[in-house]
């Protein structure tokens, strides 16, 4: 069956703690990964997904079983896990269960907070990059839009965006809760990346007084602090300025921890213990575990966030049910258009046939009836084609159209055992 | 009388149970009853502090139940007076166990109205004993939001969201709070001791005699003292300064009645 063919390997927040999947984080463009995936003997299609809270691999291949553990080395390649540990942080879904899974992705149902907007901006940009390196086909081509416009459907049709509950959300929702009004409050973002952006946007929104934007690079610091009004500072003013603001939003990639306790534990006593908050969405972290032992220090890491939102909860259940109905309804249409997919060699065949006979028959008649004039050769050469068509037309409506009874796989063989397709074939 | 006293205490232990009820549900028109009980219970306080003016022909200040009836009349009105310009989140439900429980010491204490022994027959007394009293109230405001501050706090730095994450204001409301309470609870408790040192110099000839009661409001203005000195200077804002607060409260309960029962002296309640 073509759709077993279709295969997702991932690690997400519910498989993995953070300190796995920070062992597995891909950094940079997906250029790398795409072209080792293909590399992967079997593999004819892949799509490389990777963000803060998943690391996925969506790929076609000719024998799934196989490929799979090709994929899954790949994934754990720098983590030191041996095949059984990576088998237990990292699940796989096959055929119908693995679109049933993207459509989850891109609809935010699978995300850490169900709703948040952010995922499939992420989805896309792994499409575009797969379509960059030529990686997908005519099955992941179709796959990736579907999911798209299910995404946008559940998006218009449901209520689940509304409550607008991003990671970013439950952030100012926590800084509410500590620090109260943020009008007075000011907060620094640690490198200029994506995430930093929306949370900074989604703070700027609840009326931050001041944005402090450190980066390695300058010149991107300044970039975003342009956009909210903010100043830009290198990163090695990053402790003079935490002795000043209120909120820290870490979002580096560097690979080792940016801030530990000992650092700021002399300027918590600078701050006069006013609170501070730590969100660190980096993965790898960025802030040292240890630091939310310090008196008025509160580190949340991504994995804590999820737990801060509780706005509306029966509510966004509500319509998260709807959104399910929707992608179930989406994914069993996929799988008809899959269906037919097995449909279309068959079908081809069939009309190769039937042509390769109807251009025999022709050419025979013709070369016996040398004295028609060339309309009534014409004539001869459309009948011949109409009865072809008018013929086969019964038939093809019938292989076309699934009635809800009935078994697609058995009318295939019964069909091409009526045209004796597989006689020919096995005659070549 | 008593009736009135009988009728207040239970107002204030049904507004308890709707408080309880509310932080519980969180629906809007329960806290509106549990106010309104409670603003019905505080009213009735008040007549059944006249009355029993009238029929003392005293301040009522003298006895232990007078006096902890007072503590929760101010405690109270303390509360009901932050509706006007401060608003907290869920405080009624901290503030209004502790009303009933004074009000509950109060029904146990003896109610009888014994005559006013001579000393203490001034127009002090009903300065120097409300002033000090309603410093009580303030404090044991700071108490609650202290002990808010804790519960909020936990939840945060645990980071397991249970049944307060939610209801609890944030922890800078709580925080300001307890500034606000502290500040106004240390103003009157130094009136209180300024007001009855005068008094005594009156009464008995000296402002200051080292008697046990005196000593232990010493002793917590003091506490008091360092508190807000500490904040101010330090920064021993936050999860301390709630942690101050609970202490600095523990020393007012002592004043109150450790002193009293323990070690005597002239501020001994004459019931």
């Amino acid at each position: 069956m073509l759709a077993e063919s279709i295969v997702i390997i991932g690690v997400n927040h519910k498989t993995a703690p953070v300190a796995v999947r920070e062992k597995l984080a891909f950094s940079g463009d997906c250029a790398g990964p795409l072209l080792t995936l293909m590399n992967i003997e079997g593999c004819q299609e892949c799509c490389f997904l990777s963000t803060c809270n998943r690391v996925e691999v969506i790929f076609v291949a000719s024998d799934p079983a196989a490929a799979a553990v090709a994929v899954r080395g790949f994934l754990f390649a720098k983590s030191g896990l041996a095949d059984a540990e990576a088998q237990q942080y990292s699940y796989l879904y096959q055929g119908m269960d693995a679109v049933d899974h993207l459509y989850h992705v891109a609809t935010s149902l699978d995300s850490m907070v169900v709703g948040e907007p952010q995922i499939l901006g992420q989805l896309k940009q792994a499409y575009r990059e797969a379509l960059e390196q030529k990686t997908t086909g005519v099955i992941l081509n179709r796959l990736l839009h579907k999911s798209f416009s299910v995404a946008k459907r559940v998006r218009t049709e449901t209520n689940i965006g509304g409550s607008a509950v991003s990671i970013s959300y439950a952030a100012v929702q926590l800084a509410k809760k500590i620090l109260g009004n943020l009008q007075d409050k000011s907060v620094l973002l640690v490198g200029a990346g994506e995430m930093a952006e929306l949370a900074a946007e989604h703070l700027v929104r609840q009326g931050i007084g001041r944005v402090i934007v450190a980066n390695r690079t300058l010149e991107r610091a300044v970039k975003l602090a342009q956009r909210f009004n903010g100043t830009a500072v290198g990163l090695a003013e990053l402790t003079t300025q935490l002795a000043e603001v209120d909120i820290l939003v870490s979002s580096t990639g560097a690979t080792d921890l940016i801030l530990t306790k000992d650092q700021v534990k002399p300027l918590m006593r600078q701050r006069k213990n006013r609170p501070l908050f730590l969100i660190d969405i980096a993965v790898p972290r960025d802030l040292d575990p240890e630091l939310n032992d310090l008196d008025n220090v509160y580190l949340y890491d991504i994995d804590d966030l999820k737990n801060g939102v509780d706005v509306n909860k029966a509510e966004r259940e509500q319509e998260a049910l709807r959104a399910e109905g929707i992608v179930a309804e989406e994914v069993v249409k996929f799988g008809q258009w899959l269906e037919g997919m097995d449909l279309a060699p068959i079908i081809t065949a069939i009309r190769q046939k039937a042509n390769g006979i109807r251009e025999a028959e022709v050419a025979k008649t013709l070369a016996t009836l040398k004295s028609l004039s060339e309309n009534e050769r014409r004539s001869v050469e459309l009948l011949a084609n109409a009865i072809v068509n008018k013929l086969l037309h019964e038939p093809m409506v019938f292989l076309k159209n699934n009635a809800p009874h009935d078994n697609p796989q058995l009318k295939l063989a019964f069909v091409r055992q009526l045209f004796g397709l597989d006689k020919e074939s096995s005659d070549q | 009388m008593t009736l009135f006293f009988q009728l207040t205490l239970y107002l204030y232990l049904l507004a308890t149970a709707v408080y309880v009820v509310h932080f519980l549900s969180q629906h809007k028109q329960v806290r509106a009853v549990a106010r309104a009980i409670l603003l019905a219970g505080g009213i009735l306080h008040t007549v059944y502090f006249v009355v029993r003016y009238v029929a003392a022909g005293h301040t009522p200040l003298t006895s232990s139940h007078e006096a902890v009836s007072f503590f929760a009349w101010s405690m109270t009105w303390a509360f009901l007076s932050f509706w006007w310009r401060y608003r907290v989140k869920n405080f009624g439900v901290f503030v209004s166990p502790l009303i009933s429980l004074l009000m509950l010491i109060a029904a146990f204490s003896s109610q009888e109205m014994a005559p006013l022994p001579p000393a203490l027959r001034s127009n002090w007394l009903p300065v120097h004993a409300s002033i000090a009293i309603m410093a009580n109230g303030f404090l044991a405001l700071a108490f609650c939001g202290g002990v808010m501050y804790l519960l909020q706090e936990r939840e945060i730095k645990k980071k397991k969201f249970g049944i307060f994450y939610s209801r609890l204001p944030s922890l800078e409301a709580l925080d300001n709070l307890n500034q606000h309470c502290l500040a106004l609870g240390f103003l009157l408790l130094t009136l209180g001791i300024i007001t009855g040192s005068v008094w005594a110099k009156q009464a008995w000839g000296a402002y200051w005699q080292w008697d046990p009661k005196e000593t232990w409001s010493l002793i917590t203005w003091l506490i008091y003292a360092a508190i807000l000195h500490q904040r101010l200077t330090m920064g021993w804002r936050r999860r301390r300064a709630a942690i101050m607060a609970i202490v600095g409260f523990a020393a007012v309960l002592f004043t109150l009645w450790g002193v009293t029962y323990l070690l005597g002296g002239v501020h001994s309640y004459v019931g």
